[in-house]
């Protein structure tokens, strides 16, 4: 086995699925590149709305992810660890919007937290506070769709990791948070990281959810997803470019967090 | 399926009988591209159809009228197309795409949709200047928007939308909804949205009508049962159910 790994031979059984697999996956990607019209490329990407909807998209995303890391690991904390009843269904609840069709989740969102909404009627009339049609409804709507991805890692993470770390702190007096804190964080980070990719990655593709809850207006609300579904209407090549941009962007950012963080694992 | 053909009969026969070009002998299946806004009175004249021809399978693709232009231009496989304006049928007729020249088969004019009520008292196509009020028009890239803002540079209304939606039905939604106080649809969108919505016309409209044409497509799988739909659209049954959709017959 350990000779096999090490010669790089796969097996053929692997092989052939994984190099299918791949084309499968590669080939739109390489449809895109194919048709995109190089020679126009340079006004397209000068417009105005073009880097509106790439900051938008980049800064929304981010702090999507933010939240989710800061509600979404203890979520998948309390899921691993607690002896909670109904862990299950909560479980199952917290992944709800994996299984939802992302438009029916921004319609979600209008009835618990839009102006006529459970939680929202109240924040209307008693502070006049809206949320849907501004950059914060954006943010939710990503933070709603993307956040159980994070959970669901972070908490597999926390499942393979080895208990007795935690015991042994516990045994030497360390209460549950600094151990949380001190042995268990540290344990799963790179299981968080790859959550937290996962997460930004799904938020900064996010397209039902957002134009749903938070409409589509350039520079407000308008993100690169919602910029090329319209773009879509009129110009299936400027589409295409601001595909591309997208594409570039995120790759290139995942990228260069991965060497990173594989940089510091290794240290660590 | 059995209810649904039985329903379909029982129009056929409310509707005055089969018109002569639908009458018998189609089979296979036919498929229809049509505009969001036909959904209701298409579905309808798909069932009539069907209980004509017993061995027809009628489908449709309902989508806005530049998605389905976009699909129809990459091949997608279909026997009638019908849009909601003129441009994105130009789309289709421009890739040569026709069996023949398209015909207008009704007319469609933009009205106001509010929440019952009318909890934002909205009076006339001026209040989308207004910065206070939650707007929503759709985006200039699909037909509404289109309409809109040549309604609104008509007018000389430099609106405030909150939010340019993708397409008709999405800004109806929001109306539906109560999330935002006005929104700039089609009369038939406020018709039949049911009671949750109000429409208020506005003289404007007048000068930006929307044609909607209809083709049957070179490449129809059912070239018989395709000229057998848009005959029936252009048939005075036809044209009967798509007023009482609310649409305008040219």
């Amino acid at each position: 086995m350990r000779r096999a790994r090490r010669d790089g031979g796969v097996p053929l059984p692997l092989l052939v699925p994984a190099v299918l697999g791949i084309a499968f996956l590669v080939l739109p990607l390489l449809g895109l590149v194919v048709r995109a019209p190089w020679s126009s490329i340079g006004p397209q990407l000068a417009q105005q709305e073009v880097g509106s909807a790439l900051r938008l998209s980049l800064f929304s995303a981010s702090l999507a992810t933010v939240l989710s890391l800061l509600l979404g690991v203890p979520i998948a904390w309390v899921l691993a660890r607690s002896r909670i009843r109904g862990r299950s269904v909560l479980r199952a609840l917290v992944t709800v919007p994996l299984v939802l069709p992302p438009v029916v989740g921004g319609v979600a969102l209008f009835l618990a937290i839009g102006r006529t909404g459970i939680l929202g009627r109240p924040l209307y009339e008693h502070l006049g506070v809206t949320i849907p049609f501004t950059t914060t409804a954006v943010v939710v709507a990503e933070t709603f769709v993307a956040m159980p991805f994070l959970v669901i890692s972070v908490e597999g993470a926390l499942r393979a990791a080895d208990a007795r770390f935690e015991d042994a702190a516990a045994t030497l007096g360390a209460d549950r948070w600094t151990t949380f804190r001190r042995v268990t964080l540290p344990l799963v980070a790179p299981g968080v990281a790859a959550g937290a990719v996962l997460c930004w990655a799904r938020a900064l593709g996010e397209f039902g959810a957002t134009i749903t809850f938070a409409g589509n207006f350039p520079g407000t609300t308008q993100t690169m997803p919602l910029a090329v579904y319209l773009a879509l209407q009129r110009d299936p090549e400027a589409a295409i470019v601001l595909s591309l941009v997208l594409l570039a962007v995120s790759l290139g950012t995942l990228l260069l967090l991965r060497d990173r963080w594989l940089s510091r694992s290794t240290v660590g | 399926m059995r209810p649904l053909l039985a329903l379909g009969a029982a129009l056929a026969l409310a509707g005055c009988g089969g018109t002569a070009s639908s009458g018998g002998g189609r089979t296979g299946t036919l498929t229809v591209f049509a505009a969001a806004s036909l959904t209701d009175v298409f579905g309808e004249l798909g069932d009539r159809l069907e209980a004509d021809n017993p061995d027809l399978d009628v489908r449709f693709n309902f989508a806005g009228s530049s998605a389905l232009a976009t699909q129809l231009t990459q091949g997608a496989p279909a026997d009638v197309f019908a849009s909601a304006n003129d441009e994105q049928m130009t789309v289709v007729t421009d890739a040569g795409l026709q069996a023949a020249d398209p015909a207008v088969f009704t007319e469609n004019v933009l009205e106001i949709a509010v929440p019952k009520g009318n909890p934002g008292r909205v009076t006339g196509l001026a209040d989308f200047a207004d910065p206070d009020l939650a707007l929503a028009v759709c985006a200039a890239d699909v037909p509404c928007g289109a309409a809109a803002q040549a309604v609104f540079a008509d007018a000389g209304v430099t609106a405030v939308p909150d939010t340019e939606e993708e397409d008709v039905k999405a800004a109806l939604t929001k109306v539906q909804l109560g999330e935002v106080d006005a929104a700039l649809v089609y009369a038939t969108d406020v018709q039949g949205a049911g009671s949750d919505v109000e429409g208020i016309p506005f003289p404007e409209a007048e000068r930006e009508v929307n044609d909607y044409p209809i083709c049957t497509l070179a490449a129809a799988p059912n070239p018989a049962a395709a000229q057998a739909f848009v005959d029936l659209v252009l048939s005075d049954a036809g044209r009967r159910a798509l007023a009482a959709a609310g649409f305008r017959t040219p």
